[in-house]
């Protein structure tokens, strides 16, 4: 099964979920310069969301294809109330703040929001099983994707398009532009910066939960500490891809989800190297890769020059 | 007839330090006024106190027979005051079109908007022609065209212009000094924040001098440009 083709699905599925948790980080830092390094928390919350509703929501035996709707519907409100609530409660007090105060915040925060589900959530000190689509592993020629894989193949895509078209064409997205690029002159135009910064976060907010339930139904499982390995590693890609920029972001999460999974299956037959492949070493190939493009192209790798501003 | 702005004893600081420290002035439906004094004399801060971005200490602005005081920068655009700011401050990823368009933001009147960018083509046909182009691609100059430009799409009762000529050439001050008389003369009412202040005063209808957040002098456009103290002062002679 470890054929290239597989591999590289394995990264593209791995990559699309980076993708979508990146997009968080991207556009709330594009616009407000704010690492929310809660985010992988509002993943996580995502994710407790989506099994909320099909545990407690729906009637016992839904059909998953019902189910799934209401469970991004469901996972999707509450990772958007949270990350907007972070946003009014915690991060728009301190604007104006020294940049520390915000990010200590946002650690802070990311460590409370672990505790209040690991504490109130019934059962949460163990996996969680996650509900699962009810179709075997699709088979491509050599390559078979689990039914969890197909959902996230085919949302992040669409999550992309959408987001891609409402930036760069309708109005409010381009005034999320405007204040991203520069926030007191896009409040001289008459746009309320306020409600540009709340819709960030909400984006941002969704598209971690739609990655959350990619998560559940590609592990199976969901667990209360599931949002730090995945946040760092999207916060990877964010700068990978170059911060700030939303087509970056999609980038950087696929070339780092392709990247550890070549890493992970491939390294080990180097000669020299038979030590360093597996599993347990790809946050440490994901890190390597982040360190190679900080050091040869700061910027990130379609990142925006920061020389522009006349 | 009351004035079009009407500004009474503003105060404004940042932190502890306070920047103006005090001023009074008026604009007429109609005229142009003009700011001028060194760098630090508080032009700057008066203007961006006046659209929004800082909040005054105390003081007193009403515009268009409301109170200003309090109001965010993104309702004051609403209201008819228009801002071009300091150093241009165009939207430097967007093309010259989008930002034209992000002027008229507030305007629901999409064949106004069209009309109105094809009147700022035609005031400045460079941005025409490059209409497509990243605005920060432009030269100095052009941005300043566009920048104009820009708070000219919000059909403004009053046109806040803050240091139009900066880091420009004689050549292109010259047109833009010709572009403001033009405004003027098209009924638009500016707020004219200038260094130049030869330039500036000599298309004024009033002037106020101010030195460290303070109004040192107020006059006629002529008078003050006639004035000996501003000559030595501002127009370099002895």
């Amino acid at each position: 099964m470890n054929t290239l083709p597989q591999q590289l699905a394995n990264g593209l599925f791995l990559g699309s979920m980076y993708g979508l948790i990146a997009i968080g980080y991207t556009m709330v830092y594009g616009i407000v310069q704010l690492i929310n390094f809660a985010h992988g928390e509002i993943f996580m919350t995502g994710g407790f969301g989506a099994l909320t509703v099909y545990l407690y929501v729906l009637p016992n035996g839904t059909s998953m294809w019902i189910a799934l709707p209401a469970m991004l519907i469901g996972g999707g409100i509450v990772s958007v109330l949270i990350a907007v609530g972070a946003e009014r409660f915690a991060y728009r007090p301190l604007r104006g703040a020294p940049r520390l105060a915000p990010l200590i915040t946002a650690i802070g925060l990311s460590l409370a929001l672990q505790q209040v589900v690991f504490n109130w959530y019934p059962d949460a000190k163990n996996d969680l099983k996650f509900p699962q689509l009810p179709f075997g592993p699709v088979h491509i020629g050599s390559v078979s994707i689990q039914s969890g894989s197909v959902f996230v193949i085919i949302a992040a895509p669409l999550c992309m398009a959408a987001l891609a078209l409402f930036v760069s064409l309708s109005r409010t997205g381009r005034a999320m532009q405007a204040t991203a690029q520069d926030p007191d002159t896009a409040q001289l135009m008459g746009i309320d910066t306020n409600r540009i910064i709340v819709i960030a976060f909400a984006i941002g907010g969704f598209f971690a939960a739609v990655a959350a339930v990619s998560y559940g139904l590609r592990y199976g499982t969901v667990k209360y500490d599931m949002g730090f390995q995945m946040g760092l590693k999207a916060f990877t890609a964010a700068v990978l891809g170059g911060i700030g920029n939303i087509y970056g972001a999609m980038i950087g999460g696929l070339v780092l989800g392709l990247a550890e999974t070549m890493a992970t299956s491939y390294i080990d037959g180097i000669p020299g190297m038979q030590q360093l492949g597996g599993g347990g070493w790809s946050a440490v190939w994901a890190f390597v890769l982040l360190i190679l493009v900080l050091l040869f192209r700061p910027q990130g790798l379609i990142g925006e020059r920061v020389a522009d501003r006349a | 007839m009351s004035a079009l702005l009407e500004v009474e004893d503003l105060r404004v600081a940042y932190g502890k330090i306070e920047a103006v420290k005090g001023i009074s002035f008026s604009v007429q439906q109609g005229e142009v006024v003009t700011l001028i004094g060194t760098n630090g004399a508080g032009k700057t801060t008066t203007l961006r106190t006046l659209s929004g971005l800082l909040k005054p200490l105390s003081g007193k602005i009403t515009f268009d027979g409301k109170p200003l005081t309090g109001v965010p920068a993104h309702k004051i655009v609403a209201m008819g005051l228009a801002h071009s700011p300091e150093g241009r401050r165009i939207f430097p990823r967007l093309s010259i079109a989008e930002n034209l368009q992000l002027g008229a933001f507030l305007r629901k009147d999409t064949a106004g908007i069209e009309k109105d960018i094809q009147r700022a083509y035609d005031l400045f046909p460079i941005l025409g022609e490059r209409r497509k182009q990243a605005a920060g691609t432009l030269s100095g100059g052009e941005q300043q065209m566009l920048a104009m430009g820009r708070a000219l799409m919000s059909q403004p009762k009053l046109l806040m212009l803050d240091e139009p000529s900066m880091g420009l050439s004689p050549i292109m001050m010259q047109k833009i000094m010709a572009t403001i008389v033009e405004l003027k003369s098209q009924g638009t009412t500016i707020l004219l924040v200038e260094q130049n202040a030869q330039a500036a005063l000599s298309l004024a209808d009033h002037g106020h001098v101010m030195e460290v957040g303070t109004v040192v002098l107020s006059g006629t456009g002529q008078d003050l440009l006639h004035d000996e103290s501003v000559r030595k002062a501002y127009l370099g002679e002895d």
